[in-house]
């Protein structure tokens, strides 16, 4: 098996995509000859051609357009937007049109777009590069929104959103992109969307995370340990629909959680999982869900973003509150 | 069966026509030879050395800022050498009462502006009081959306005719910028309104990766004006005498109640898309480079202002090691200001602190002080 890179993994889902279906076309700014700005699409004009694989003008609302426009004559639209923070500029076409075909044509259209774009914090980018804007996209009905944390995780979800028959949000977070190498099978393989993934296995806390932050939880996990605490690391993969069951059966068995997300606190992923856990799991709950988040500030400029992350030290500090309360 | 031909009206032949109209203005060519005499602004002495020395110093500040950067030192940022002249030719039509919106590329024409050079290279780096604006300082931070600036021009542009003011809002993108609907909403508002504006979309050929051919059917992006019913200019953008007197005559329009003007500026930027790990070789060959290269806006106006006597290698020296040591002591500057806390920047979020922002700013205020 080869040890690839969560950039290369995505790669070779396209591909695997690209050659299984040949309604399956990848567009974007800059993703044809350039193979993208990370290499995401890199290789993949040469060997599907310029009919499949190509660059657009520059334009993110276009390209939401575009897509729902293909998705109509029986495509498979991949589009790429460059940056996730570019998505103010294609919110109508996600939001306000991809995500309601299939419901205003009373269920007899539908938009199956994958829209791959990266995001996240920790690689000093300038502004609206490295917001983490997925809460945006999961309070929209009628989107499911995945956010892979490992190279494995990242081609057998990426395959089954382009499989998909509704419209999926699939966010890659740039620091994962290169940081590691996994094992990943060469043939293809699915995960499910909507399923978490229990990372590491605990019996006295649980900690729900996502995308980095599931690395971050790792480490506080281990870092625990020394002090005999066995924690259990959830890894959602999903954030809409979230896995409820994966996640209330951590909980009975550990009875304390806490949630961990990159992005700010307010109105977040985390807070919806805290209410799940809330309202299906109370009575188990030997203390409060707590939150690690960034604060509540636009996403700093790259000179203060790594005391502005969230990171391994603040997870092992909220998470002795839940052990100790 | 071919379509029949209507006799009153071929809109092939109409397109044909107009795109035929938008011919490349050029005052000074790549030899430094004035060749329309007409349209010469007759620049004194005094504003072509001042010209030229914008140009320099600007070239020079490129150089440094690419290799500030390689060494860590500074952050974000987007190569301008080979826009000299688009960018501080029109530049040097406007006056200080002028509002610029800017993309990133646009650095500048702000500090020429009087944004000063340690703010820029602290706006690069990525600090907060980069972007903290002097009163009366008639600018926007770097763009970093494409294009979200254009719209806003419109909306700068008709406060100022509501308010009278001898003055204009000038807004920058590039090639790539003229395909987002912000470009045609901006042209098409200005217009509507008569707002004094001036669109500048410098074409340097590129959008990141993607050759101008790929962003537009359209022959010339300056074209685009006749569709919001305004006027448009293409302009030969190495040529700072042909890039000053298009600006200078839309801001003579503007300022006069007749309205906005979209102009086209023909450029091409030596460097990569950014300092972040774009590679111009994936998408250009080094033919394309030295035929731009032939066409360098510094190259030229030397040659002019040479002949005519009023620059010399001596003078030319003297802006360059200027250059150099503003350059030095800004870097120093931005050196000394103060490390970026969380609770900078919960404390910029709102005039009135809400609830949440205040128990976080609390928290990381104590956290701080360790």
């Amino acid at each position: 098996m080869a040890q690839l890179t969560m950039i290369q993994a995505i790669t070779e889902a396209l591909k695997t995509e690209m050659k299984n279906d040949e309604n399956v076309l990848v567009f974007g700014e800059d993703v044809g000859n350039n193979g993208g700005v990370f290499r995401a699409t890199e290789g993949l004009q040469k060997e599907f051609g310029e009919d499949r694989v190509f660059d657009t003008p520059l334009a993110e609302s276009g390209i939401g357009g575009l897509a729902i426009g293909l998705a109509l004559q029986g495509y498979r639209p991949v589009p790429e937007i460059q940056f996730f923070g570019f998505v103010f500029e294609v919110m109508d076409s996600i939001s306000g049109q991809m995500a309601r075909m299939r419901f205003r044509s009373g269920g007899s259209l539908n938009s199956p777009v994958t829209i791959r774009s990266p995001f996240g914090g920790g690689v000093h980018t300038p502004e609206m590069h490295a917001d983490s804007l997925e809460g945006l996209m999961a309070a929209q009905p009628g989107l499911k929104v995945v956010i892979p944390s490992t190279p494995y995780d990242a081609k057998g979800l990426l395959i089954s959103a382009i499989r998909d028959n509704d419209p999926v949000i699939f966010l890659e977070h740039m620091k994962l992109y290169r940081s590691f190498r996994q094992e990943v099978p060469e043939e293809e393989y699915t995960i499910p969307l909507g399923k978490a993934d229990v990372k590491r296995e605990g019996k006295d806390l649980t900690i729900i995370a996502y995308g980095a932050m599931v690395q971050e939880s790792m480490k506080a996990a281990e870092e625990l340990e020394k002090e005999n605490y066995s924690v259990e690391v959830v890894d959602l993969r999903t954030i809409q629909p979230l896995d409820i069951e994966t996640i209330i059966a951590s909980v009975e068995k550990t009875g304390r959680a806490m949630v961990v997300q990159e992005a700010q606190k307010q109105a977040g992923i985390a807070a919806s999982v805290v209410a799940e856990i809330t309202d299906r799991a109370i009575l188990t709950l030997e203390a409060p869900v707590l939150r690690v988040t960034a604060p509540d500030s636009v996403f700093p400029f790259s000179q203060a973003e790594q005391v502005w992350l969230p990171n391994s030290k603040d997870i092992v500090e909220t998470a002795k509150k839940v052990l100790t309360f | 069966m071919a379509a029949k031909k209507s006799q009153q009206f071929d809109p092939v032949e109409t397109l044909n026509a107009i795109e035929e109209k938008f011919e490349m203005v050029q005052i000074l060519n790549e030899e430094g030879e004035i060749v329309n005499e007409e349209a010469d602004p007759k620049l004194s002495d005094e504003d072509l050395q001042e010209l030229m020395t914008r140009m320099v110093y600007t070239r020079i500040l490129d150089q440094r800022s690419i290799s500030l950067n390689r060494q860590g030192r500074l952050g974000f940022y987007a190569p301008t050498a080979g826009q000299e002249a688009s960018q501080l030719a029109s530049h040097f039509a406007l006056t200080k009462e002028d509002f610029i919106l800017p993309g990133y590329r646009d650095v500048p024409q702000l500090i020429w502006h009087g944004w000063p050079l340690h703010q820029a290279f602290l706006f690069s780096r990525g600090h907060f009081m980069g972007n903290q604006m002097a009163e009366g300082l008639n600018i926007l931070p770097p763009q970093i959306i494409i294009g979200a600036q254009i719209i806003q021009a419109a909306g700068v542009a008709l406060g100022m005719q509501k308010r009278k003011k001898d003055a204009v809002a000038v807004t920058y993108t590039g090639d790539g910028g003229s395909s987002q609907g912000d470009f045609y909403e901006g042209l098409n508002f200005a217009g509507a309104f008569r707002a004094p504006a001036i669109f500048i979309v410098q074409n340097n050929q590129y959008a990141i990766s993607t050759p101008r051919e790929l962003q537009t059917s359209a022959k010339t992006i300056a074209q685009k004006a006749v569709s919001a019913g305004i006027p448009g200019v293409l302009v030969d953008g190495m040529d700072p005498l042909a890039v000053y007197a298009v600006t200078r005559d839309a801001r003579e329009r503007a300022v006069k109640g007749d309205g906005p003007t979209l102009i086209e500026t023909l450029c091409y930027r030596y460097g990569p898309h950014t300092m972040a790990g774009d590679d111009p070789t994936r998408y250009r060959t080094s033919d394309i480079d030295s035929e731009w290269e032939k066409k360098d806006p510094l190259v030229r106006f030397r040659k002019y202002l040479e002949a005519k006597g009023i620059w010399d290698e001596a003078k030319e020296n003297e802006v360059i090691e200027k250059a150099k040591e503003e350059i030095k002591a800004a870097i120093k500057k931005a050196d000394g200001a103060p490390k970026q806390k969380v609770s900078d920047l919960l404390e910029i979020m709102y005039e009135d602190v809400p609830f949440n922002v205040q128990e976080q700013l609390d928290i990381y205020k104590a956290k701080e002080s360790k």
